[in-house]
């Protein structure tokens, strides 16, 4: 019973299908874990613990009537970002601080309908808006490798506490790298899917043609279970793509003779040396597992980092622009009048950062500088697209770090917002570009984790998730846990 | 790839592109945003170098290149049937509402 946490989602599965355990019981043992373990952290906005037992009881109840699917009774955690029906989605900030979502996001009601099990609200960065988890109303989350680091953002509330063996699974979402880069910097196995891939309906959107859900997990194998659960056709979601979900666990333990590797040039240049090696060694694991390396370049690469804050700041100051204090969320004392309104209720409502980029986007598309900036970022985000194009007419995946650098500290970045920007240096590019992504655990620099980063062509998740799972089955870097959680 | 950018920096940095106390003050009323005296030398500042840093995409010969502006090339708004879908469920959803009167949304008053 202790040491439930330690189990993978098939092991839970497996002993739940067998009775040797109640989805009751494995949700009391992780909430127990959590009122023990969370606070340190700061990693969970709202914990859900009635309507948890509630969701534990129904599966325990479908389960007697003889269902038993991968996900029945498993608990879960959810970046407070996904429309959770009843119970208050905060996305981080204190706009939405008292607002009671109405209705669940799409990707809620699948894992819902799997029997799946909420827990909890985890802690973000404000409206998605980070990469330390820093920008929260509700305080940073720390690293539970080192609680004097952030653990990456924007979703760091659900990778410290999938780190932290407070839940099997949690969900995320990666605009700019926000559920890979968290993945590195705690350890854990996280996956960006295709654009189109998984429903944006009742995700609270930043930016409508970068956002995407997907998965934080502590192995490939846990993964691929969940991914099937959330992908698939939407008709609630404009973007959601009509293409077929293979069976992500059929393909896990292919082999990967033949398999072709790019390197990404660029992201090698300038590469620390520490990071250097651990990727050099996650290489010589994938040649013994059959897979040939080459080098590509994709000569627009560097690019992308400005690129996307032009087009996300942009594409966000469009969407938050809903929150007016009129129907929802904040809104300001004794209005003089609509103007006073809107500016001291979004001028209260929302944090330093998310006004900077509202404001950035704002004055990008603005009259006499949208083809400047708006236009000229869009024909560069068609540079760097074509490039990974080209690069996957040579190979089948590309490899690279996920992060520049492990953990760093908080408070060490939050006042240059540059600087910051560039820890999203690898995984900008994919968002850009609309692949999928996957960062899986490659070792340590410091005691801090580092990650490995593998991004695919659109649609190739069965195969990131394939490359992964080998790599896992040859290392044993995501079995590490950190100090304190074992 | 990060001491590419790196090396850029210093470049943009010798020719910045500020935004003065002016520029700021209209981007925020564009943007609705109240900002206070005090925030403001910092909103000056952090935005200035953020333009400053996207200014490096002005160099890059972009002539012939179709703007992309979303990752679903080929890709149609879908249209659906015009039925009706969804209930009434207007309490439901003012439930979050900060002023409702009769079922409408109260605010200031908007015309005199």
């Amino acid at each position: 019973m202790t040491m439930l946490h330690t189990l993978s989602i098939s092991e839970l599965s497996a002993r739940l299908a067998r009775k040797e355990l109640s989805s009751v019981e494995l949700t009391r043992f992780f909430l127990s874990r959590i009122e023990r373990l969370s606070p340190a952290l700061n990693a969970l906005i709202t914990v859900t613990a009635e309507q948890a037992l509630q969701g534990a009881q129904a599966a325990d109840r479908r389960r007697a009537a003889g269902e038993n699917g991968p996900l029945l009774g498993i608990p879960l955690i959810h970046k407070d970002i996904f429309c959770t029906d009843g119970v208050r989605t905060s996305c981080g900030s204190r706009m939405l601080d008292n607002f009671i979502a109405p209705y669940d996001a799409t990707v809620v009601a699948r894992l819902k309908a799997a029997g799946a099990v909420m827990l909890a609200k985890a802690n973000m960065d404000e409206f998605a808006m980070g990469s330390s988890n820093e920008t929260s109303y509700y305080g940073p989350v720390k690293n539970p490798w080192n609680t004097a680091k952030v653990p990456g953002g924007s979703s760091g509330g659900s990778a410290a506490a999938t780190a932290a063996r407070l839940t099997p699974f949690a969900t995320g979402t990666d605009t700019g790298g926000s559920i890979r880069q968290p993945a590195a910097l705690t350890g854990v196995t996280g996956v960006k899917p295709t654009y189109g891939r998984v429903s944006r309906y009742g995700m609270i959107a930043f930016a409508s043609s970068l956002d995407q859900a997907g998965v934080f997990a502590r192995s490939a194998a846990d993964a691929a279970m969940v991914l099937q659960v959330m992908a698939g056709f939407d008709p609630k979601d404009s973007t959601s793509v009509e293409t077929p979900v293979p069976d992500y666990s059929a393909t896990l333990d292919e082999p990967l003779k033949g398999l072709k590797i790019g390197l990404l040039r660029e992201f090698f240049d300038g590469l620390e040396p520490h990071n250097a090696a651990l990727i050099q060694d996650a290489l010589k694991v994938y040649r013994a597992l059959g897979a040939t390396t080459q080098e590509v370049s994709l000569p627009h690469l560097p690019l992308s980092v400005p690129t996307y804050y032009v087009v996300a700041p942009a594409e966000c100051s469009s969407n938050l622009s809903r929150f007016d204090g009129v129907r929802f969320g904040h809104r300001c004392e004794a209005p003089k009048d609509l103007m006073d309104l809107y500016k001291r209720s979004r001028g209260e409502g929302f944090g330093a950062e998310v006004k900077r980029r509202i404001m950035t986007g704002t004055y990008v598309l603005s009259a006499g500088y949208f083809d400047a900036y708006y236009l000229k970022a869009q024909k560069v985000r068609r540079l760097i697209t074509d490039d990974f194009r080209a690069a996957f007419g040579q190979v089948d995946l590309l490899i690279g770090p996920t992060t520049p650098t492990p953990a760093f500290d908080i408070g060490a970045k939050i006042d240059d917002p540059v600087t910051m920007y560039l820890n999203d240096i690898y995984t900008i590019g994919a968002n850009l570009a609309g692949l999928p992504g996957l960062s899986l655990p490659c070792g340590f620099v410091d005691e801090l984790p580092m990650g490995l980063q593998l991004i695919g062509p659109h649609f190739s998740e069965a195969k990131l998730l394939n490359a992964a799972h080998r790599f896992q089955t040859a290392t044993d870097w995501h079995r590490h846990t950190p100090r304190g959680y074992e | 790839m990060l001491t590419l950018i790196l090396r850029e920096l210093p470049r943009i940095f010798t020719n910045p592109m500020t935004l003065t106390r002016q520029d700021v003050e209209k981007i925020a009323h564009l943007a609705r945003l109240s900002i206070t005296a005090d925030e403001m030398p910092v909103y000056v500042t952090s935005l200035s170098s953020i333009i400053n840093f996207v200014d490096e995409l002005s160099k890059v010969p972009t002539q012939d290149v179709q703007p992309m502006a979303h990752p679903l090339e080929g890709q149609r708004q879908r249209l659906r049937a015009d039925v009706v879908s969804e209930s009434d469920a207007r309490d439901k959803y003012q439930g979050n509402a900060p002023a409702v009167q009769a079922g409408l949304y109260v605010v200031p008053r908007v015309i005199e």
